[in-house]
């Protein structure tokens, strides 16, 4: 088993700027000038997207939650640029960054935020709630931990048809204390399902630091050893460490039929949500130090600038075209149209969307 | 038409729908090796083998909810809970995500699980496991539940269960279990969605659903041998969707109703009932809304009093001489 020998303590992986031991990583060097400058630019377009969102939401229109991605991109793109046809994605309700990285348009993620017909859940889910089933994206769920069955479910699926696939379930560091979570290890373990549970670190569940929340902090993923389970620690703040690590555990989902727990270390620049003042759990020098020093977008680009990849004319092309881009979604979501009053009684049950169709259903399935 | 048990029934809707689909799947505790803690599943896993009949740990909300996942990717899962007071340790992935996924997806999801097992007092086992949750769950749009009083309406409702696109909540009844009627050994099903009439007559209208029906004939006999009356009885065998049209067609018929379920009576399945029959066909009554449900209390160990906790015929009776009065 792929197991570290020795706990590696986090602090260990939060290295300075500077060139990524891990560019020579051959996952890395597979990639062509072309595909690190898509690399760059999907993670450059969550970023303007989200900030782009904070405008929309302090204008008042978005409701609900927002939870934003900034800061965590490297691990949404570090993972998901690895994945393939059979591969499978599921998270929490911090669920922007997937949805860009899978493929979502703009439009119809800023659309669902403010509650219209043309997002991508039609406005019935909102920010917490984006799906995309055909681009093998399974949401984008609102409760803390719920979607781990879910993704270990999607696993079993996979091999149930015996494709060579997997499901990467990601959850936030506080979701690794709920007991759905750990009765899903448990049989993502027990019956060999490709599987890899993501914990995206950002240090903090809401307003609880990961010392404060839970038992033997500093290290999440080593729960995994009590399921005889593989685990990895990632520095989440270089998207080349995170390609190569996860890339082990997408082979070994692939490959060997196992599940592996990734704790990939980050951190969110805002608050847990919008509704969050964050004033009360973290020192704002605190924040200003990972904005300056691990910034994943802004070491990637340092990168890729040191390798010849980009140069300040296309950085700041990609960053131009990525915020024009989001001024374009800001504007598609405000003229876009609500859903009716009729709208809110569909979708609910197969045969009110299926009508005409074969039912094994009749009678009444709405009530007044 | 073969005479076979609620048990046998239930056995021959999955085995048949194993045999016509590949996706589906047979899954929960004791179901395999054990061969069901109630004997439902008996010899299906030796007949389809440990990938379509498999073994759970105890491990409801991991379980149910890996389902649930497999199921929005086609796999079409039949979960047993081997009670259904063990739903409660996974509400959040029988409610928030098999009754949600669909809308909040906007219909790009599809949730094709089943999820059966025993909901029903009377077994003297206390209150922990006697819960009867149909009204809970039913009251959540996107669920559908059925609750089938007899061998034929066990077989048909759970293969239409199985082939439905939604999550369909199948209640079972240990009860019930032992209980024989006629079943077609062919391929046939109930449609969700629709009652069916038990037993006709003309001057009371008892809507029933689950072991309340049974309980219902036999009260509708003594009523027919001691008192004269004679009585309708409509089972609503499902709960969501619900049948509107044939419980307001015998209320029309009858013009006195008499409701009766074996849930406690606050919130319960016969509350929306009696609103659906005020609000439709007023006028067609002759007499208040009727109704018998358990005692409201939870639910008591002592046999005796559980026999009397629950409805049973002589109040059946008594309730109904009070709506005929």
């Amino acid at each position: 088993m792929a197991t570290p020998a020795v706990l590696t303590h986090p602090e260990s992986l939060k290295n300075p700027a500077g060139p990524s031991e891990f560019a020579k990583h051959p996952v890395n060097t597979a990639l062509s000038k072309a595909d690190k400058v898509a690399l760059y630019t999907k993670m450059a377009r969550i970023r303007h997207f989200e900030q782009r969102c904070i405008r929309t939401y302090q204008q008042g229109k978005i409701g609900g939650f927002l939870h934003l991605y900034v800061g965590q991109e490297a691990v949404a793109a570090g993972t998901i640029s690895l994945l393939g046809k059979h591969d499978h994605i599921i998270t929490g309700y911090r669920d922007h960054g997937h949805a860009l990285m899978v493929g979502m348009n703009m439009n119809e993620c800023m659309a669902e935020l403010t509650g219209k017909v043309t997002g991508c859940s039609k406005g019935k889910g909102g920010s917490m709630h984006y799906f995309a089933p055909d681009k093998n994206y399974w949401g984008g769920h609102g409760i803390v931990g719920g979607q781990a069955p879910l993704g270990t479910g999607l696993a079993y699926a996979v091999k149930y048809r015996g494709l060579k696939g997997c499901c990467l379930a990601y959850m936030g560091d506080g979701a690794v204390n709920q007991g759905a979570v750990h009765e899903a290890y448990n049989l993502a373990a027990l019956w060999d399902l490709p599987m890899i549970f993501v914990i995206e670190n950002n240090g903090y569940s809401m307003g609880t630091s990961q010392e404060r929340s839970s038992a033997h902090p500093g290290c999440l993923a080593k729960r995994a050893e009590g399921y005889g389970m593989a685990w990895d620690v990632i520095n989440g703040h270089d998207v080349y460490e995170v390609r190569a690590k996860t890339a082990a555990a997408v082979k070994r989902a692939h490959d060997e039929s196992k599940p592996t727990v990734l704790e990939i270390f980050t951190y969110r620049y805002f608050g847990h949500s919008m509704a969050d003042p964050d004033k009360t759990y973290r020192d704002k020098e605190e924040i200003k130090e990972y904005r300056e020093k691990k910034d994943p977008v802004l070491l990637f680009e340092n990168e890729l600038l040191a390798e010849g990849v980009l140069t300040p004319a296309t950085r700041d092309a990609i960053n131009e075209a990525a915020m024009a881009e989001a001024e374009v979604a800001a504007a598609f979501a405000e003229e876009s149209p609500d859903p009716t009053v009729a709208d809110i009684t569909k979708h609910i049950y197969w045969e009110e969307d299926n009508r005409g169709k074969d039912t094994t259903s009749r009678g009444t399935i709405v009530f007044e | 038409m073969a005479v076979i048990t609620y048990r046998e029934a239930l056995r021959a809707a999955m085995r048949e729908e194993l045999q016509r689909d590949e996706n589906v799947v047979l899954m929960g505790e004791e179901v395999a090796q054990f061969n069901g803690a109630y004997k439902v599943t008996e010899g299906l896993l030796k007949e389809f083998g440990p990938k379509r009949v498999v073994d759970t740990p105890i491990s409801e909300a991991g379980f149910i909810g890996l389902g649930i996942g497999a199921s929005m990717l086609g796999i079409r899962p039949v979960m047993e809970l081997m009670f259904w007071s063990f739903s409660y340790v996974a509400f959040d992935q029988i409610v928030n995500n098999a009754g949600n996924i669909r809308y909040m997806s906007g219909g790009l999801i599809n949730c094709p699980i089943v999820i059966r097992g025993p909901a029903n007092g009377g077994t003297n086992v206390g209150a922990t496991h006697s819960h009867t949750p149909e009204a809970i769950l039913a009251s959540h749009p996107g669920i559908k539940v059925v609750c089938p009083a007899t061998p034929y309406d066990a077989k048909g409702l759970m293969k239409a269960a199985i082939r439905d696109n939604d999550p369909v909540y199948v209640m079972e009844n240990t009860i019930l279990y032992n209980d024989k009627g006629e079943v077609p050994e062919g391929d046939y099903i109930v449609p969700l969605g629709v009652a069916d009439v038990k037993r006709e007559g003309t001057d009371l209208t008892i809507v029933a659903h689950g072991r309340a029906v049974i309980t219902s004939l036999k009260a509708a006999e003594i009523l027919e041998k001691e008192h004269g009356v004679s009585v309708e009885v409509v089972d609503l065998r499902s709960i969501r969707p619900l049948d509107e049209d044939t419980v307001l067609a015998s209320v029309r018929k009858t013009h006195r109703v008499l409701l009766v379920e074996e849930n406690k009576p606050f919130c319960g399945v016969d509350a929306q009932v009696a609103y659906l029959i005020q609000a439709k066909a007023f006028d067609d009554l002759d007499a208040p809304i009727g109704r018998v449900s358990s005692i409201d209390a939870p639910q008591i160990y002592c046999k005796r009093m559980e026999d009397q906790q629950l409805p049973h015929p002589a109040r059946v009776v008594e309730a109904a001489l009070k709506v005929l009065a």
